[in-house]
C-alpha cells in the first residue's frame, strides 16, 4: 500500500464577512488515503465534510497544515487526474448525455475511436447506454447524478471524490448506486472517498470509515471495516455489518445531538 | 398550440377584414389608407418592380451588421465584465438608467463625427442593441450555478473555455432573450435614423413617400417591416422554445 492524499495538521477557517463572523469549520486533520482504498467519510451536517472534500480536490486552500497528493502540495489548484462527484447536479442541460460524459474529454489528446470507446464504456458502467442521446431534463434525479459519476469516471481519474451523491435517492436505488460504485472501483482500481451521511452505506461500502465531530470537524474516529476486495451489498446479511454500524452509531450520536443543540444526556439513559 | 395558433390567426384575419371593410365603405377614407387588399397587391408589385432592392438590401446589411456588432461586443463585454467585479460594480447603475437615455438625441452628434454614410446609423442601432446584450449576458452568468463553476475547475478548464464550454451555454436561454432585443432594438435604430436624416434605405423611403403623398409606397413598405420584424421574432421565439424545452423546468 502507498500513501496517495496526506492531510497534516489541515484545517479551514472561513474568514469574517460584513455580516458574519470568522467560522473554524474545520481541523485540525491528519488523515492519510493509501492508493486504492475505498474510504468514508460520516459526520453531522454542517461539521465541513464538503469543505474537506474540496480542500483535498483543491477547490479551496486550507488556511492551516498541508495537503499532499501523490507526494505534492495541493494549493488552491485542482490537480490532474482527480475527480469530483458533487451533492448538487453537475450535469450540462444544454448537452445530451454523451456529450455531457465526453465534455471533459474535448481537449484531451485522445485519438476519436479511444475517446468514443471511453464514453460508452463509462455509460455502459453506470447503465445509461439506453439513454446516451437523452438530454438531462428528460433524466430522473438519480440518473443525472449517474451521468456526472459517468462524466467523471472517463477521465480516468485515480482518485475519485463523491460528496453525498446519492443523498436524494431513496433507500433501494441507493443500495443498487452502491453495488455500482463498488463495480466501477474494482473496475477502475482507483483510491474513492466518499461522503455520505447514511452509515449503512459506510458500512457496506468502505474499507476505511472516517468519523467526524460537529464543527469544526475533526476526526473522532476510524473504523475498518476487513472487507474482501470482492463484495456487493448483500455484505448487509453478515453479522460484523450490523456491529460496524452500531460503533458509528455511537460515537455519532453524541455528535449530532451536539448539532442539533440538545444537551447531551446522562449515561444512565444508555444503560 | 395547433388551437391557440389558429385563434391568433383568427385575430389577425379579422382585424384585416375589418380594416377591408372599414376602408371600401369609406369609414376611413382613401386619401388617409388604402384597403388591405390593395396594400397586398402594391407590396407585390412594388417587389417584383425592383425598386425597393437597394433600400432593401441596405437596410437589411446595416441591422445584420449592427446586430452582429452588438451581439459580439455585448457578449464578449459581458463575459469580461462578469470577472471584473470592481468594473462592473462602477458601470451597473449606468446600465439600469441606459434605457433612459434617448440615443437617437446622440444622432446629430455622429453625423458630424461619422459624416453622412451608413456608419451613424449602424452605430445608433449598435448602441441601442449592445446593452440589451451585455444586461442580458450579465444576468444569466450570475445565474450560472456554482457547481457547474467547479466541475470546470475540476475539468481544469482555462478561462476562455469555461466561458465558452461553461458559462455562456449555461446562460444561453438569458443571451436569447438579449438577442431578441437587439433585433428590435437594431431594426428600431437603423429603421428610425434613416427616418432622420439619410440618402437611402427603407425607413428613408417610407418617409420619401409619406412626404409625397405617395401611398401606394409608403403601406407596402410598413407592412414589409411588420413582416420581417414578425418572421425574425417567429424564428427566434421557436428556438428559444425548443431550447427551453431540452432544458425541461429547471
Ligand atoms: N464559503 C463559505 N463561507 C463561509 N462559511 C462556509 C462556506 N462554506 C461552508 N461554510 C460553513 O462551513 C461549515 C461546514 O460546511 P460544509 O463543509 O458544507 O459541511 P457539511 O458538508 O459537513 O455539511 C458550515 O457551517 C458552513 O456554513
Ligand atoms: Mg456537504
Amino acid at each position: 500500500m502507498t500513501t496517495q492524499v496526506a492531510l497534516s495538521n489541515v484545517g479551514k477557517t472561513f474568514p469574517a464577512s460584513p455580516t458574519t463572523a470568522a467560522l473554524h469549520a474545520l481541523g485540525p486533520i491528519d488523515l492519510e488515503l493509501q492508493r486504492g482504498e475505498f474510504f468514508a467519510v460520516v459526520g453531522p451536517s454542517g461539521c465541513g465534510k464538503s469543505t474537506l472534500l474540496e480542500i483535498i480536490a483543491g477547490l479551496t486552500p486550507a488556511t492551516q497544515g498541508s495537503v499532499e497528493f501523490e507526494g505534492r502540495r495541493i494549493a488552491g489548484e485542482a490537480p490532474d487526474s482527480i475527480g469530483v462527484v458533487f451533492q448538487e447536479d453537475a450535469s450540462l442541460p444544454w448537452l445530451d448525455v454523451t456529450e455531457n460524459v465526453a465534455f471533459g474529454l474535448r481537449r484531451s489528446k485522445l485519438a476519436k475511436d479511444e475517446r468514443d470507446a471511453r464514453v460508452r464504456d463509462a455509460l455502459r458502467l453506470v447503465g445509461l447506454s439506453d439513454f446516451a442521446t437523452s438530454y438531462p431534463a428528460q433524466l430522473s434525479g438519480g440518473m443525472r447524478q449517474r451521468v456526472c459519476i459517468a462524466r467523471t469516471l472517463v477521465m480516468q481519474p485515480r482518485l475519485i471524490l463523491l460528496d453525498e451523491p446519492f443523498g436524494a435517492l431513496d433507500q433501494q436505488t441507493r443500495l443498487l448506486m452502491g453495488d455500482e460504485l463498488l463495480l466501477m472501483w474494482r473496475a477502475t482500481g482507483a483510491t474513492v472517498f466518499l461522503i455520505t451521511h447514511a452509515l449503512d452505506e459506510a458500512t457496506m461500502l468502505a474499507d476505511r470509515i472516517g468519523v467526524m465531530s460537529a464543527r469544526p470537524g475533526r476526526l473522532i474516529d476510524v473504523v475498518e471495516t476487513n472487507w474482501p476486495r470482492e463484495r456487493d451489498s448483500r455484505i448487509v446479511e453478515r453479522s460484523e455489518f450490523g456491529a460496524i454500524t452500531a460503533r458509528l452509531w455511537k460515537t455519532l450520536r453524541e455528535e449530532s445531538l451536539k448539532t442539533i443543540g440538545r444537551a447531551v444526556p446522562k449515561p444512565a439513559a444508555d444503560a | 398550440m395547433k388551437r391557440l395558433f389558429l385563434y391568433r390567426l383568427a385575430v389577425v384575419a379579422g382585424a384585416i377584414a375589418l380594416l377591408e371593410i372599414f376602408c371600401l365603405t369609406g369609414v376611413i377614407d382613401k386619401i388617409t389608407m388604402q384597403p388591405p387588399h390593395l396594400i397586398a397587391r402594391d407590396l407585390y408589385r412594388l417587389l417584383a418592380s425592383g425598386r425597393m432592392n437597394g433600400a432593401i438590401w441596405k437596410t437589411s446589411t446595416n441591422t445584420l451588421l449592427a446586430l452582429v456588432l452588438a451581439l459580439g461586443v455585448g457578449v464578449v463585454a459581458a463575459a469580461l465584465l462578469h470577472r471584473l467585479r470592481a468594473l462592473r460594480d462602477t458601470l451597473d447603475p449606468l446600465f439600469a438608467t441606459y434605457y433612459a437615455v434617448p440615443v437617437f438625441a446622440f444622432y446629430p452628434f455622429f453625423i458630424v463625427v461619422f459624416g453622412l454614410g451608413d456608419l451613424p446609423q449602424i452605430l445608433i442601432a449598435f448602441m441601442l442593441g449592445v446593452v440589451a446584450m451585455i444586461v442580458n449576458t450579465l444576468n444569466g452568468l450570475d445565474r450560472v450555478p456554482p457547481v457547474l463553476l467547479k466541475t470546470g475547475r475540476i475539468m481544469r478548464l482555462t478561462p476562455i473555455d469555461t466561458a465558452l464550454r461553461l458559462t455562456l451555454p449555461a446562460a444561453g436561454p438569458y443571451i436569447l432573450t438579449g438577442v431578441k432585443l437587439a433585433v428590435a432594438y437594431a431594426f428600431i435604430g437603423i429603421i428610425g435614423s434613416e427616418f432622420i436624416l439619410s440618402r437611402g434605405g427603407i425607413g428613408y423611403e417610407i418617409n420619401f413617400a409619406y412626404n409625397n403623398f405617395d401611398n401606394a409606397t409608403m403601406y407596402p413598405l410598413i407592412v414589409l417591416i411588420l413582416l420581417a420584424s414578425i418572421a425574425i421574432n417567429t424564428v427566434l421565439t421557436r428556438w428559444e422554445k425548443t431550447l427551453l424545452a431540452r432544458r425541461g423546468a429547471r
